[in-house]
Order: structure tokens, then C-alpha cells, then sequence
């Protein structure tokens, strides 16, 4: 056990992809924690997704000791979180776990969105920031103007900025010292009761339920009678341990430390993120803080492509909730597809993730409605309904109105670029609020828009008119009653809701007829004509034919070769499996993923 | 070019009922049986038919992916060696058992010589047996027949030529890389009929993305008026390698699957109206002229097939040769049978292949074991609905040709725990 005053809790936080992991790996190399052998690049990228995409999805804290100057060892406890807008709730997460962050920025890209988003939440959690301007070895970098930025954000000065190469390793060391120097040890009282935080937990199936959790007051041994407080549960810790990031088992977890508790419990439900552990007899009765359930921004419904396979889409989904908490669903049921769920995601990204670890970890074929925002539908009664399908609108006749999430969205983007993000903010009912220049030549600009107008395609086109400049980030702003409606698309005559959506009345034409359009040619030819049409109720508003199918033969039997003709039947017949029956009309997945990317 | 598109007159008028000669097929056992007719097809699972492959061909035609050596390739001139293989392989067939048809296939079987030709029938006749009235058939590009080529297969023993006419439309001949001309088509036709063949064959090539609908029209006008006793019709296919696919895939246009199906079913009411029956999704015959061989196979009768890249099926098993000219000359001379690969099915996959090509005859297919499974599945069940299937006299029919390998596809969901 280290004593407080030589320990340093820290985050490592900063916009996607400034090289928030890369920095982990020069303090792992530079103290020691891993050997050579072992090192990879952005090593605590441990998920196959994150490696295969190169970004971090998971928060992930590792142990390392650090040799000071002074002579003195200190622990640290870091950190390394992702930095794309959807997994914000892993920052907030991790920061409550510290005293510390460390911010960093892209010297060729400067301050971003979520530099500021993330800074302000370090800030407001009463963090100490060390700010960081990374990759100064680039030849477009300008660590200068990055630095300034920085310390215009924090209210500093340029030269507390710490300059530095994770690539190269320049500068680490400066940063490891002012780790040491500038943060502050935790603050806990040893001899008071235990309490600890659950900032994270994932599941193992060995194991059950490992949790992170982050020593506040007094310490915890192995085989001490714990409670999780919020759950009321009490059980043994059988395993006490840290991360190395190999893990490595320890008998206590002192006032300060960072480690992982096991309890042999295998029911997520009992084991909360953000609930505080203290001991059975003697402990606390003040619970820590803890934190919000994530708010999901974005539902979709997932089918399984096979009806036999709800149950089995049921277990992996509570599987996949072990480890994400911000995972919500319920049970659903669709005329067009079946049996499936209605899932809460915190982005499109998120959504991606989740749907690509259901497929490949749990070897299910899916397909996934059009994602779409949870509206609330007010009714003549006066009664509040929440609508996170466009299913659960009702009708018509029985609404007063229908009100949309909103959002606040902050963006920042070259000088030069200004107006023609105006214009699209425009285009996206986008209310103008603020707007402050980090430079002269980068504003922030900052608006007010309903959620659905930038969740799906908006960042996109923001990137595509600033060639890549701007970045983004957004936070729920309340509700605000809108004018929109219900499009349904019909197939054959039958309403598959895996279309339909609910627009503004003002896109609900040019919606209508992209997704007609979309879907006629990706829809193979059937047996039968079969209409596609959009509707706002029983109004058609754009309509298109897919010819019946007139030819579907090959001339010969190639010569006797019938062995290659069965051969060739059987692949048309595997691309054929994907297809899911939707009435009497059979649908390619790429129909359903392409809804989901519709440009409108 | 009008003069191109007149109509010449033929002096051998082919009789609605038709005679019956020593070559003709009315002598043999299915009688009065209409082409599409179930007894008929039954009974041609009990024949027994012989391929030869003939690869060469003066140049490769653009849609081509045939096992061809072009007369410019390696080996393309090499046909006194090819025979002397092919004459090697013949003598290896383990099980002889006479044939009842012969189809000399290619390529172009018509670039050898008549003697050349007749050694490989004599190698035949001695080493597997030829029964009698056995349907012996060559394809012929017109561009090589003469009157007296024609008489000394007649002499051989041919009493069945299919010509590869393709078109009567100039353009569309120069778009296939043909390089003979609807006159040549004609005067082959012709000289065949003075040789002697009563039943003749037309071959022709739909839906080539330089044919129109009016070309179409005269070109089955063309041929109907040359009174043939069997006429096949295939649509253009895009074949992966070919000279055509590369040049789809530059961005030449490709054929259109809908005009097509126009082409095919204005030739289908044609021929009906001309007399013809169709008994295979691609072959129309006069009563009495539907290819023997054809039939066999379909009806996974038993075949020997001899010649770089044939495909047998005897006893169950599946064999095809090797593709290449060189590997398989090289093969044979070292007294090696040239085989690249075998497949022996099992009983549901055997019934199931069964099924499925039989689905291919106008007759339909009896159902055996498969039949029941399949037309009662939810696919079985939606292709009744859409009318594309029927069940009649006890068979399964395609009522939509065109439509047949959807069908197959759909006979693919049946699993063996099914039946
Ligand atoms: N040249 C250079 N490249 C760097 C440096 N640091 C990181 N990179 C590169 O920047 C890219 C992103 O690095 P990561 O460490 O994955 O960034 P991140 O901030 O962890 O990204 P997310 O976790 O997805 O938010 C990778 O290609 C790194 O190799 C640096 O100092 N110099
Ligand atoms: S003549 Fe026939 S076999 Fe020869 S290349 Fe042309 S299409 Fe192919
Ligand atoms: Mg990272």
C-alpha cells in the first residue's frame, strides 16, 4: 500500500484520435510497465473493435510507479479514455475516479470540440488540468497556436503547456514530473470507513463481475464482508487486484488506489457502476455521488434476420450489458420483421459498435430499423407518451402535439468556413446562439437544434463543407414541441416500419421519395410488381414499381456440366439467405442499412 | 443490305408429318410421343448417349468460355494429334454399353476432316457399341459446310447437324464475332437438306445488346422459313473472362435481362405457331426431332464424354476431364486417362440433381422423393401462388421457363431430413 501523498489519479483526455492512447504507451514504456517484448501500439486498445478501427472505445485504467527525480516511487492510477462524442460518459466516468487529467491536443489540429467539452467537464469536476500539446514532431504542426488555444481554454498561460511527441517520446519525461508536481495526491481519510467508487465493471465468465473501483476513504482486504450500498448487497471480496496492464493480484486497496474487486457475483443488476462499496459492519452511511444513467440519444429496432433467434438475441444482449452500461432495451414487436428489441444507443457509432459485437461475438445475423431520436407525444387528454419508434406514435386524431429532443451543439471550424456552417445549420432548424474565436482564425460557434437534425448525417456534411476542419459536439438541451409527422413506407401495399420515421412536415416529401427511390433499387426483383409507396397517413406521397422478375435462367447446362451449375445455384442461394421475408416481398439487409443512411 | 433480308426459297420442303427414314428418330422406340411428352422423357433415362469434344475453333468468339483452342493458339492446328488422343480415350472407357446418341460438340467439330471424323465414330462403334437408329449429331458453324463435306458425313453415319446460325442480322453476327453471313447460314441449311439430313438444327443467340426487337423478328422469320426440324435458342450470357465481359465491365452495354424475355417469348409464340413444341426451357422441335441426347442427359441418363474439359456421368459418379489441349494430349499419350476431377453423389443429392435439371424439361418432373417436400415448403407454396409452378398429371412443372433456375435455387432449401 502507497500512501496518498504518493499517489497521482489521472485521466488522459482529449478530442478523437489526438493521440490520447499513443501518450499512454510512452508513460508505460518510460516507467517500466511493460516490457518491450509485450509493447504494441496504443496497448490498452484492448478490444479486437478497437484495434480494428484504431480508437478507443472503453475507458481503461492501469497502475504504473513512477521514479521521480527527487528519488521518490509514486503510483499512478491512469486512465485512457475515448475520445469520440458517443462515449463522453466514459470521460465523466473516469474523471470521478481522479484528481487529475491530463489534456491533450493535436498540435496540427488545435483545440477541437471535445478538447472543450471534455476540459469543461475536468473543470467542473474540480480537477487540476495539465495541458498537453501532442504530436509536435509532425510537420504541420503548430504546437505555438495549440498552445495558445489551450491555454485560452483553461485560462492559463502558453508556457504551462507541456510540449510534447508521443510518437517520439519527446517530452515525456517533462510530463511525468509534472504529474508528480502539479496534480494533487487524493485527498481521502485513511481511518475512516471504507468507501469506494465503481467507475467501471465488465464481466468475465469465470469470474462474474469484475468491478474498478477507485479507494475514497479507509481500505479494503481481501476477504473482508463488503456492501454495494445502492443494492443493499453484501458479499466477500474475494479477489483484490490491479492492472498492470497485466493484472496482479494485491491483499488491500489503501485510501487513493485505483484496483479491481471480485465478488463471485455473477448478476450485473447487483452490481451498479457508480454505486459506492464500504464494509457490511463499520461501514459508511454516505454514499458517494455516483452518477446519471447515461441518456440513450438514438433507438433502433434489431431483428434477428432468423425468427428462431430472439432468445438468443435476448442472452447476448444481457451479455453485452454486462459490459455497457448505457445499453437500454425492451422487447418489440414489428408486423414487417418479427420478434426483436428496441435498443438505446448513445450514437450512431455506439449503435455500430454494439451491433457488430452482437454479430460477431454472438454469431447472430441482424437487421436494424432506421435509428431514430425518443420523441414524446403529447395527447388531448393531457396525458405524455414517449415515442422512441415511430410505432408508438398515436394517431392523429387523439394528438395535441409532438415534441422533439433538442440539443445544444457547439462547433468549431476555421474562420473562413463560418458561413457555409451557418447554412447548414440553417438548413437543420438550427437556432444561432454564441459565437467566440479561440484565434483569429478558429471560431466557436454554438446553436441550439433538435437532436434528429444532427444525430444521423449532420457531422458528415459539416466535415465535407470544411474539408475536414470543423469538429462537434453536442449535449441534451430539453424538449420542444415541433411540427412533425409520421412517414410510413409501404411495401407491397403493407406498412414496414423498419422505414418509416417521423420528420419535420417541411422534409417529409423529399424523405418520402429518397427512401422509395433508395429502396427500389436495392430491392431485387420478385415474383410479382411490387409498389413502393411513402405516406403521411393515408395521403401517398411518392410512389415507384419494381417490375416483376421475367428472367432468371442460364442458357445451357454448360455442356453436362451440371456439378458447376448446382455449384454456382448453391452461391446465388447463400446471397439469397440474407434476404428477409418482409410480407411476401424478400429484402436484402442492404435495404435496412441503407435506411439508416439516407441523405436527404 | 434488303437483299440480306429476303426470305430464299428452299426446294426441301419439310412435311408436316414426316417421313420415316433410316435416320430419322420415328423408327425408334418413342414413336408418336410428342417432344414435351412425360413418357418420352421417362424413357430417356434409360438411354445412353456419348460426348466428343472437338475444341477447335478458327478464332474465339467474344461470349465464349467453351474449353476452345483458337486456330492462332497453341496447338490450335493440331487436330490429327487430338484424334489419335481422343481415339486413346475412347478405348479407356471402362464399362462400354451401346449409346444411343452421339453429339460431337465444341468448339467446332465441323474443322475436322470427314475421315478424320469417322475414325473417331469407328472407335466408338468398336469399343462402346452404337445401337441401332442411335441419333448421331454434329454442330456446324455454316461457315465451313459444303454439299460435299455434308455427303461425307452422311457417309460417316451423321443423321443430325445443329448449325450455329446465331443470327440472320449482320450487325448482330459482327457484334458475336461470327464471321460467317445469314447467305452462308442458308446455303449450309440448303446443303445439308441436299445431303440428305431431315432433321437439322438451328441454333440461335437472343438479347445481343445490338439486336432490336424488328431484327429479332426477321431473324426468327428467317429461320422458321428454313423449315428446320429443331431449333435452340439462347440468350446471351456475360461469362466472367470472356472478351464480352471485359468489355461490360469497361462500360459496354450489357444485355437486359427484360429484353430477353421479350425476345424469348415472341420466339416461343412463333415456333408454336409454326408447328415446333417445346420440350426444354431452350429447344423447340417438330414432332419426332427432339435431340436424343439432350433428352438423355437431362434425364441424368447415363453418358461417356470424351475430350479436353467433358463431363460424364456413369454409375453414379460424375467425372470431367482436364481443360487445357497440352495437359491433356500429354495425359493421354502417357496412357493416363486425362481426368481432372470426380464426384460421386449421394442418394438425396442424386434425387435432388434429378429434380432440378428435370425442372429444365417442358414435360415436368416426376416428383420422386424431393417432388412432395418442395412443392409444400413456403417457397414450394409462393411459386404455385405467383403461378410459376404447377403440379400436373403427378409432375412438377415450370409454367414460367424463364424463370427455372429460381426455381432450382428454391428446390435448394429442401434438405435431405425433409424427404
Ligand atoms: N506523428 C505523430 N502521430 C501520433 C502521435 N501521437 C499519436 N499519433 C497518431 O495519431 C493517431 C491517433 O492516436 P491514438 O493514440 O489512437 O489517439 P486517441 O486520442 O487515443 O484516439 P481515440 O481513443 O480514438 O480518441 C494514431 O495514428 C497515432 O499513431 C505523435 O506524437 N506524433
Ligand atoms: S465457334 Fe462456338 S465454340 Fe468456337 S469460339 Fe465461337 S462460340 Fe465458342
Ligand atoms: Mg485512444
Amino acid at each position: 500500500m502507497t500512501a496518498p501523498s504518493r499517489i497521482r489519479n489521472f485521466s488522459i483526455i482529449a478530442h478523437i484520435d489526438h493521440g490520447k492512447s499513443t501518450l499512454a504507451d510512452r508513460l508505460l514504456e518510460r516507467t517500466g510497465a511493460i516490457s518491450e517484448r509485450d509493447m504494441r501500439d496504443q496497448v490498452l486498445d484492448e478490444m479486437d473493435l478497437e484495434r480494428e478501427r484504431g480508437i478507443t472505445i472503453k475507458a481503461n485504467a492501469v497502475r504504473i510507479d513512477y521514479d521521480a527525480v527527487s528519488g521518490d516511487r509514486y503510483q499512478f492510477n491512469l486512465i485512457d479514455t475515448p475520445g469520440h462524442v458517443d462515449f463522453s460518459y466514459e470521460v465523466s466516468r473516469s474523471l470521478e475516479a481522479c484528481e487529475g487529467a491530463v489534456l491533450v491536443v493535436d498540435a496540427s489540429q488545435g483545440v477541437e470540440a471535445q478538447t472543450l467539452a471534455n476540459a469543461y467537464m475536468a473543470i467542473e469536476g474540480g480537477l487540476e488540468v495539465i495541458p498537453v500539446v501532442n504530436k509536435i514532431d509532425l510537420p504541420a504542426a503548430d504546437p505555438d497556436r495549440a498552445a495558445e488555444e489551450l491555454a485560452g481554454v483553461l485560462g492559463g498561460t502558453a508556457d504551462e503547456v507541456i510540449r510534447v511527441s508521443a510518437k517520439t517520446g519527446v517530452g515525456i519525461d517533462e510530463l511525468l514530473e509534472a504529474i508528480v508536481d502539479r496534480l494533487p495526491p487524493p485527498e481521502g481519510d485513511e481511518d475512516a470507513p471504507l468507501r469506494a467508487l465503481v467507475f467501471d465493471s465488465f464481466y468475465d465468465t469465470y469470474r462474474g463481475v469484475v468491478s474498478h473501483v477507485r479507494i475514497v476513504d479507509g481500505s479494503v482486504s481481501t476477504r473482508d464482508q463488503i456492501r454495494f450500498m445502492a443494492t443493499g448487497l453484501d458479499v466477500d471480496a474475494d479477489e483484490l487486484g490491479i492492472r498492470r496492464p497485466a493484472t496482479e493480484e494485491v491483499d488491500r486497496l489503501g485510501t487513493g488506489e485505483v484496483g479491481y474487486l471480485i465478488t463471485g457475483v455473477k448478476e450485473i443488476d447487483l452490481i451498479r457502476v457508480g454505486d459506492t462499496v464500504t464494509h457490511t459492519s463499520k461501514g459508511t452511511v454516505h454514499a458517494l455521488p455516483g452518477y446519471l444513467e447515461p441518456k440513450p440519444m438514438v433507438f433502433s429496432g434489431l431483428f434477428p434476420t432468423d425468427g428462431d433467434d430472439f432468445e438468443r438475441l435476448r442472452e447476448a444482449l444481457d451479455k453485452l450489458r454486462l459490459n455497457d452500461s448505457s445499453l437500454v432495451f425492451q422487447a418489440e414487436t414489428s408486423r414487417a420483421l418479427g420478434f426483436g428489441f428496441r435498443v438505446g444507443f448513445l450514437g450512431l457509432l455506439h449503435m455500430e459498435i454494439v451491433r457488430e459485437r452482437l454479430e460477431r461475438e454472438y454469431d447472430l445475423e441482424l437487421v436494424a430499423t432506421a435509428p431514430s431520436v425518443a420523441y414524446k407525444a403529447n395527447l388531448m387528454s393531457g396525458e405524455q407518451v414517449p415515442v422512441r419508434s415511430p410505432q408508438d406514435l398515436p394517431d392523429v386524431s387523439s394528438l395535441a402535439a409532438i415534441e422533439e429532443p433538442y440539443v445544444k451543439v457547439m462547433i468549431i471550424t476555421p474562420s473562413e468556413f463560418i458561413g457555409t456552417v451557418m447554412d447548414l445549420v440553417q438548413q437543420r432548424r438550427g437556432e444561432m446562439g454564441e459565437m467566440t474565436y479561440l484565434s483569429p482564425e478558429r471560431a466557436e460557434l454554438h446553436y441550439r437544434m433538435p437532436l434528429a437534425e444532427i444525430v444521423f448525417d449532420f457531422f458528415d456534411h459539416l466535415k465535407t463543407r470544411t474539408r475536414g476542419y470543423a469538429s462537434l459536439d453536442y449535449e441534451p438541451d430539453g424538449y420542444q414541441a415541433s411540427d412533425l409527422v409520421r412517414v410510413n413506407i409501404l411495401l407491397n401495399g403493407l406498412p414496414v416500419d423498419a422505414f418509416s420515421t417521423i420528420v419535420h412536415r417541411d422534409k417529409a416529401y423529399v424523405y418520402g421519395k429518397a427512401m422509395v427511390g433508395r429502396l427500389r433499387e436495392l430491392i431485387p426483383r420478385q415474383l410479382f410488381d411490387v409498389p413502393i409507396q411513402a405516406a403521411i397517413g393515408t395521403r401517398i406521397i411518392s410512389r415507384e414499381t419494381i417490375k416483376a422478375r421475367r428472367k432468371d435462367v442460364t442458357a445451357k447446362c454448360y455442356g453436362g456440366d451440371i456439378t458447376r451449375k448446382r455449384k454456382l445455384l448453391e452461391r446465388q442461394k447463400e446471397g439469397k439467405r440474407r434476404m428477409k421475408m418482409v410480407g411476401q416481398v424478400e429484402v436484402p439487409q442492404e435495404a435496412f442499412v441503407a435506411a439508416l443512411k439516407l441523405e436527404t | 443490305m434488303s437483299s440480306e433480308l429476303e426470305v430464299p426459297t428452299t426446294e426441301y420442303r419439310l412435311p408436316t408429318t414426316l417421313p420415316t427414314t433410316d435416320y430419322g428418330l420415328r423408327t425408334t422406340d418413342y414413336g408418336d410421343e410428342p417432344p414435351d411428352s412425360p413418357t418420352l422423357a421417362e424413357a430417356a433415362r434409360r438411354w445412353s448417349s456419348a460426348y466428343v469434344h472437338i475444341p477447335f475453333c478458327a478464332r474465339r468468339c467474344p461470349y465464349c468460355d467453351f474449353a476452345v483452342v483458337a486456330s492462332d493458339e497453341a496447338g490450335g492446328l493440331d487436330t490429327g494429334r487430338y484424334v489419335d488422343g481422343l481415339i486413346v480415350e475412347i478405348g479407356m472407357e471402362p464399362d462400354p454399353s451401346a449409346v444411343d446418341a452421339i453429339n460431337f460438340g465444341g468448339g467446332t467439330p465441323t474443322r475436322l476432316r470427314p475421315d478424320d471424323l469417322a475414325r473417331i465414330v469407328g472407335a466408338i462403334e468398336s469399343r462402346i457399341g452404337i445401337a441401332d437408329g442411335a441419333e448421331i449429331s454434329i454442330e456446324a458453324n455454316p461457315e465451313d459446310w459444303t454439299i460435299a463435306f455434308a455427303r461425307d458425313l452422311r457417309e460417316v453415319g451423321f443423321n443430325r447437324v445443329s448449325f450455329g446460325v446465331q443470327s440472320f442480322d449482320p450487325v448482330v453476327l459482327a457484334a458475336l464475332g461470327r464471321v460467317h453471313s445469314s447467305r452462308d447460314a442458308e446455303r449450309a441449311f440448303d446443303a445439308a437438306r441436299r445431303a440428305g439430313f431431315t432433321n437439322v438444327s438451328i441454333d440461335l443467340i437472343y438479347g445481343t445488346p445490338e439486336e432490336s426487337d424488328e431484327s429479332w423478328r426477321r431473324t426468327v422469320a428467317r429461320a422458321i422459313a428454313l423449315e428446320p426440324a429443331h431449333l435452340s435458342a439462347y440468350a446471351l450470357t456475360v461469362e466472367g473472362g470472356t472478351a464480352l465481359s471485359r468489355a461490360v465491365l469497361d462500360g459496354a452495354p450489357g444485355p437486359d435481362p427484360d429484353d430477353q424475355a421479350d425476345r424469348y417469348e415472341y420466339l416461343d409464340d412463333a415456333l408454336r405457331s409454326a408447328g415446333f413444341v417445346r420440350y426444354e426451357v431452350s429447344n423447340w422441335a417438330r414432332p419426332g426431332y427432339s435431340c436424343r441426347y439432350n433428352l438423355s442427359t437431362w434425364m441424368m441418363g447415363e453418358f461417356s464424354a470424351f475430350g479436353t474439359g467433358a463431363h460424364d456421368h456413369r454409375g453414379g459418379v460424375r467425372a470431367r476431364n482436364i481443360r487445357r489441349l497440352d495437359t491433356y494430349l500429354d495425359r493421354i499419350e502417357s496412357g493416363v486417362r486425362p481426368r481432372a476431377g470426380s464426384e460421386c453423389l449421394g442418394e438425396f443429392e442424386s434425387e435432388r440433381e434429378r429434380f432440378m435439371v428435370g425442372l429444365r424439361l417442358a414435360s415436368g418432373v416426376a416428383p420422386g422423393s424431393i417432388g412432395g417436400p418442395f412443392v409444400t415448403s413456403d417457397e414450394g407454396h409462393r411459386l404455385l401462388d405467383a403461378a410459376v409452378i404447377d403440379v400436373r398429371d403427378g409432375r412438377v412443372v415450370v409454367l414460367k421457363p424463364l424463370l427455372t433456375d429460381l426455381v432450382a435455387r428454391s428446390v435448394l432449401s429442401v434438405s435431405a431430413d425433409d424427404c
